[in-house]
């Protein structure tokens, strides 16, 4: 599984890091930082709440 | 165990309610009843980037056409559901009665309109897709004025977006600073300073005595005497939940559909989003919340519970919204009160970027930022353990 986000969909406003701050970061200058591009399998399910709680549909999952 | 699921209002909380269940392999039929035209759509960028122009309405959409087919729902637009009976489990839609096994009940909000302004032209309330792209229009004419009834934070975004678009704005608040009934007086200064510096006449502590005109607006007049002459006028003055199709149901209403701490309103209706005011234990109090996370979770939350006797778990969330105001990002996680101590814990109020903290008795009650979304998820984890004041400073003193 690889995350994708869409920079110019993307208004930094965190809720994936408070999902899975292992995997996203807001970082002080405001902008999102994928730390891990491939997490494992079993994230799964975080990762598509993170895809359903994204308010500006920013992050998609390729296989 | 029910074998199909019937949802009333097919927008945020019902949509993201029938996709939890087809998600977890749920199968049996499911009904989603909306009576608007459109197929579901977000409204979020109905005061922003719909409305400034920067996308067209198809931009929206919830769920994508070709998503949307796989998920095999019975999707029936522009019905309106007219009665509920739960006793008997039945439901009217357009006046047909038709049984339900499992009901989710999803209808959201309406906007409170201003007094003696029904059907004036020019005048608009914002909710819908269509409400949204007439003001868009009205917009484009290039009027000589908006004036916006009511700085929450609906009227404060429509303000910004129309300033955003060259036109002259006043923006018309009855507390002392936008934003005051939720975020407090110190918070809603800096909210006001935003707006005024980016060019909204903002008018504080006063109301709308009259509006003036016969068809089409003409002038609103203010409770000091003023008079503002205007061609173009949106009030965003609150909602009121959509529940006067559930009276005599046999349902609780009070302000919402009255549900237990399990988003239970009867036995086998459940109810979500901005229509739900259920007991939520982490507050010990009945809540309505009109956030879109909060209809994204209690959605799905609410789906599910219909195919079960008893939860895992009652539905406890931390509330939190954000809203675009010019390019400042706001973000509020839990309940502020007004007798709550207000501490800035990082950035500055005068660069328009800072977190703050408020609490009382000793808790951290909620977090809000200003571009430091950073804080505010980090602030809502603090909230979501039930932080004290104490360890939630020792935990912001850390941040910088
Ligand atoms: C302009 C605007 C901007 C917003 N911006 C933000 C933001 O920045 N951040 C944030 O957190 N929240 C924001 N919100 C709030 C958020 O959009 C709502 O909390 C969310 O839409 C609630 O979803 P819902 O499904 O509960 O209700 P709704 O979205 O109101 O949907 C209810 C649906 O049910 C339909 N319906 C009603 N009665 C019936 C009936 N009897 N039969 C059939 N259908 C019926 C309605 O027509 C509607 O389509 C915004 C809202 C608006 C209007
Ligand atoms: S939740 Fe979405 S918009 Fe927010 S930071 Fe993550 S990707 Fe960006």
């Amino acid at each position: 599984m690889r995350i994708v986000v869409d920079y110019d969909l993307c208004e930094s406003n965190a809720i994936c890091m408070d999902l899975a701050p292992d995997v996203f970061e807001v970082r002080d200058d405001d902008f999102l930082y994928v730390l891990n591009e491939t997490p494992s399998d079993d994230r799964r399910e975080v990762m598509e709440d993170a895809v359903r709680r994204c308010p500006k549909q920013a992050i998609a999952l390729k296989d | 165990m029910r074998k199909s699921i019937t949802i009333v209002g097919a927008s945020l909380a019902g949509l993201r309610g029938a996709e939890a269940l087809r998600r977890d392999g749920f199968d049996g039929p499911i009904s989603l009843i909306g009576d608007e035209p459109h197929a579901p759509y977000d409204r979020p960028p109905l005061s922003k980037k719909i409305l400034a122009g920067d996308w067209e309405a198809d931009r929206a959409a919830l769920t994508p056409a070709e998503r949307f087919a796989d998920l095999n729902l019975d999707l029936r637009l522009g019905s309106r559901a007219t009665k509920l009976n739960v006793d008997s489990q039945t439901l009217w839609v357009d006046g047909e009665p038709e049984a339900y096994q499992g009901l989710l009940i999803a209808t959201g909000a309406r906007c409170r309109t201003l007094p003696g302004t029904e059907g004036m032209n020019g005048v608009h309330t914002l909710r819908t897709l269509n409400d949204c792209l007439a003001i868009r229009t009205a917009l484009e004419a290039g009027p000589r004025r908006l004036v916006v009834v009511g700085a929450g934070f609906i009227g404060a975004e429509v303000a910004a977006t129309a300033v955003g678009r060259g036109v002259p704005t006043t923006l018309i608040e009855s507390l002392a600073a936008p934003l005051e009934r939720v975020v407090g007086n110190m918070v809603g200064e800096v909210v006001a300073e935003v707006h005024r510096s980016n060019g909204v006449d903002l008018r504080c502590g006063v109301g709308v005595t009259a509006v003036h005109g016969r068809e089409q607006i003409e002038a609103v007049e203010l409770t000091d005497g003023t008079i503002i002459e205007t061609d173009l006028l949106v009030v965003g003055i609150g909602v009121l939940p959509n529940t006067e199709w559930l009276e005599g149901s046999g349902l609780t209403i009070e302000n919402g559909v009255v549900c237990d701490e399990t988003c239970l309103a009867a036995p086998g209706v459940t109810a979500a989003g901005d229509v739900a005011r259920w007991l939520n234990p982490r507050y010990g109090e009945l809540m309505r919340v009109e956030h879109w996370d909060n209809a994204v979770e209690q959605g799905p939350y609410a789906a599910r519970r219909l195919l079960v006797d008893q939860p895992a778990n009652p539905f406890t969330p931390v509330p939190w919204f954000w809203s675009d105001q010019f390019d400042r990002k706001i973000q509020l996680a839990g309940r502020p009160s007004p007798d709550d101590e207000v501490q800035i814990v990082n950035g500055s109020i005068e660069e328009h970027r800072f977190a703050a903290f408020y609490g009382s008795h000793g808790k951290l009650r909620a977090v809000f930022g200003m571009n430091r979304p950073r804080q505010v998820m980090q602030g809502k984890n603090l909230l979501a353990q039930g932080a004290s004041w104490q360890e939630a400073l020792a935990v912001a003193a850390a941040w910088e």
